[in-house]
């Protein structure tokens, strides 16, 4: 089974860099803000922050098609801000507030869209695997052509129930990306010191699903590799694993000593490799302006800022909220 | 009025289930080509093609969790596992994904999935193959849990719980598949084709979920109980002449309290029955329920008869199993007082 490297291609035009740029500096500038607010109280429990990673879901992103499904793990807010998902909604999620996109009932970990086709953040480390297989088996059985981006991270991918998962995809050749994710920490451990072997893509040779090790740095390579998957996909050729090398800045949630790693590996990423830094240098290289780029951060900022206001003003749930949505018809409950 | 086996009603209710609704499909170890191995889908691979009914691996992780991507997504998964021992690999899906989607997401996706699984004793397959793991679904908000005991109410039971829109655990005595028990394992067992609840209706009906049937009418006692234990109570309550009221739940969750308190309120004595072990078993939710809402009414004290807080046994199979005498002591005491 082949397994290779993608390069990235240099055809791209501007407006298509623009867009990663934005798209990439929004996730960056909301995880921030996210972290901010965790800092003040206004965030409780977890929150796992995307920054470092924002060029696989926005690469991948830029490889899907109306109509395709996302579904990731617990660090999702990259993914529901690549896919359209209204950032007031999210963050008004993480604050537990009746705005949030889950009415403060699942935080962080659990949001969900339909209109965006977007099938939640899920808790569980490896649990959206076979969800993400399912959903592609609905998929395949209404003969949509639609593909479904499974993502996962390198932890994740010692899981039995994501090789059950494999397992059937390429049994019932099911229409799904298996993406993973490998920012290189599982929590606080590395990947060499929880994984049998280095290169997690061949990890589906033995189903007979392809993979690939992409660079996750470079949001073309991912556009790439995902163009690449996705027609593999749509083909009707059954599933395709990209393993996405990774990083992520920030600590696994907001409570990570970062005892794991040290401050100038970490340094050395963002001085050496950041996603963003690499788009912003490619357009300056394409004459963009510094002008048109700080329109974009003032935007960016503008929406980010809204979006934890709003976050902050959204009303908390009302009491009687804790019964609802359990079952279709609410079972009535002795409440004293 | 065609006479089903429990089997061939529970078929049934899959081949009107399917014949209505296209995304209704079938998935299961063994279901397919196989036919189930108690043959609950015989002949749907056949009759309705192997993409709407088909094996799956021996995965019961990745069977459910696969099947609540195929529900959030608009189908209709009607899942089979091939014992209820064999569920525990899968609860994580059933608990984590299946039941909370709905929540989680505030009532933008659901799982409207069954679950079908064998359950109880009585045909020696030891600790493994005989377990009553009904608690183990009924403590998790999300679900609801089905138990019928007769072929007619397996198929109604079983309709309603493909139309519901959330997840079903839906647990089939096995013991009760072929012909209803009363606990005598001395004695020739009688086929359901000898039973007058043995009578199913043909083509589509429900039962609805939560509501319980009163098997027989009485004024000294009640008795709670579902599965497999409804025909154990029967002869156990003949063999001790005492007039019993007796109540076969149909569904645990949602419970029908309503049918239960009338009834011990009436009687104002009650001995509540399963199969499954005492210590934290669904019976303790009945007692509990049943002493706050009857207190005043009650005569003596509620007792609860069930398997031994053991494993389950494979050569003592009859001393584990809560038979008729066990029901009769019960009954005899909660009169003494």
């Amino acid at each position: 089974m082949a397994t290779r490297k993608t390069a990235a291609k240099s055809n791209v035009s501007t407006d298509e860099l623009l867009s990663y740029y934005r798209d990439m500096l929004l996730i960056r500038r909301f995880e921030e803000k996210a972290g901010q607010l965790y800092g003040m109280g206004l965030i409780g429990g977890f929150c796992h922050l995307y920054i470092g990673q924002e060029a696989v879901v926005v690469g991948l992103e830029a490889a899907a098609e109306e109509g395709d499904k996302r579904i990731t793990s617990y660090r999702d807010h990259g993914h529901m801000l690549a896919c359209g998902m209204d950032p007031n909604g999210v963050m008004a999620e993480l604050t537990g507030r009746e705005g949030g996109y889950s009415k403060g009932k699942g935080g962080s970990m659990h949001m969900f869209s339909k209109e965006k086709h977007f099938y939640g953040g899920h808790g569980i480390v490896g649990a959206q695997v076979p969800l993400g297989a399912g959903l592609a088996f609905a998929d395949k059985y209404k003969e949509n052509g639609r593909v479904t981006f499974t993502y996962f991270g390198d932890g994740a991918a010692n899981q039995g129930q994501v090789y059950e998962a494999f397992n059937m995809a390429a049994l019932w050749k099911l229409p799904v990306i298996f993406v993973i994710e490998n920012n290189q920490y599982a929590m606080g451990t590395a990947q060499k010191r929880s994984t049998s072997t280095e290169e997690i893509h061949k990890r589906g040779e033995p189903f007979g699903i392809p993979g690939e090790l992409v660079d996750g740095m470079n949001v073309l390579a991912v556009k790439d590799a995902g163009d690449k998957a996705v027609a593999h996909c749509r083909e009707g050729k059954g599933p395709y694993i990209l393993e996405i090398k990774t990083y992520r800045y920030r600590g696994h949630s907001m409570s990570d000593p970062a005892k794991y790693r040290t401050r100038e590996e970490v340094q050395k990423m963002r001085e050496e490799r950041d996603p963003i830094e690499q788009v912003r240098g490619m357009l300056l290289k394409a004459e963009v302006g510094e002008d048109k780029l700080k329109e974009i951060d003032k935007e960016i900022k503008e929406i980010v800022n809204a979006s934890a206001d709003f976050s902050k003003e959204s009303p908390e749930p009302a009491l009687e909220e804790l019964w609802t949505d359990i079952y279709a018809d609410e079972i009535p409950q002795e409440v004293n | 009025m065609p006479r089903m086996t429990m089997i061939e009603a529970i078929r049934d209710a899959h081949v009107v289930a399917m014949e209505a609704d296209p995304d209704v499909i079938v998935m299961g170890e063994d279901v397919g080509y196989f036919g189930g191995v108690f043959r609950c889908t015989a002949g749907l691979q056949k009759q309705f093609g192997v993409a709407r009914c088909f094996d799956t691996p021996i995965s019961e992780l990745g069977i459910v969790g696969t099947g609540v991507g195929m529900a959030a997504y608009g189908l209709k998964p009607v899942i089979e596992i091939q014992f209820a021992d064999y569920m525990y690999p899968g609860y994580d899906q059933l608990v984590s994904e299946a039941a909370r989607l709905r929540y989680r997401s505030a009532g933008e996706f659901t799982c409207p999935m069954v679950v079908r699984m064998p359950t109880g004793g009585g045909i020696f397959g030891a600790q493994t193959h005989s377990q009553s793991p009904e608690a183990l679904f009924t403590h998790v908000a999300g679900l609801k849990t089905v138990v019928p005991s007769t072929p007619a109410d397996a198929k109604g039971l079983l309709l309603a719980a493909i139309a519901d829109p959330d997840p079903v655990i839906f647990l089939e005595p096995k013991r009760l598949y072929n012909g209803p028990y009363d606990g005598h394992h001395d004695r020739p067992s009688v086929p359901w084709s000898k039973h007058p609840d043995g009578e199913v209706e043909a083509g589509h009906y429900t039962i609805p979920l939560g509501k319980a049937r009163i098997v027989r009418e009485g004024t000294d006692a009640t008795l709670v109980t579902y599965g497999t234990m409804v025909h154990v109570a029967l002869a156990a309550v003949e063999e001790a002449g005492i007039d019993v009221e007796v109540i076969d739940l149909r569904t645990l969750l949602p419970l029908d309290l309503e049918t239960i308190t009338a009834s011990v309120c009436k009687t104002g004595r009650c001995v509540v029955l399963h199969e499954a072990t005492l210590t934290s078993g669904y019976g303790a939710e009945l007692a509990a329920l049943i002493q706050q809402d009857c207190f005043y009414s009650l005569e003596a004290p509620i007792l609860r008869v069930a398997g031994w807080d053991t494993p389950y046994p494979h050569a003592q199979e009859w001393d584990y199993f809560p038979g008729p005498a066990r029901v009769r002591r019960a009954l005899e005491t909660v009169m003494k007082d």
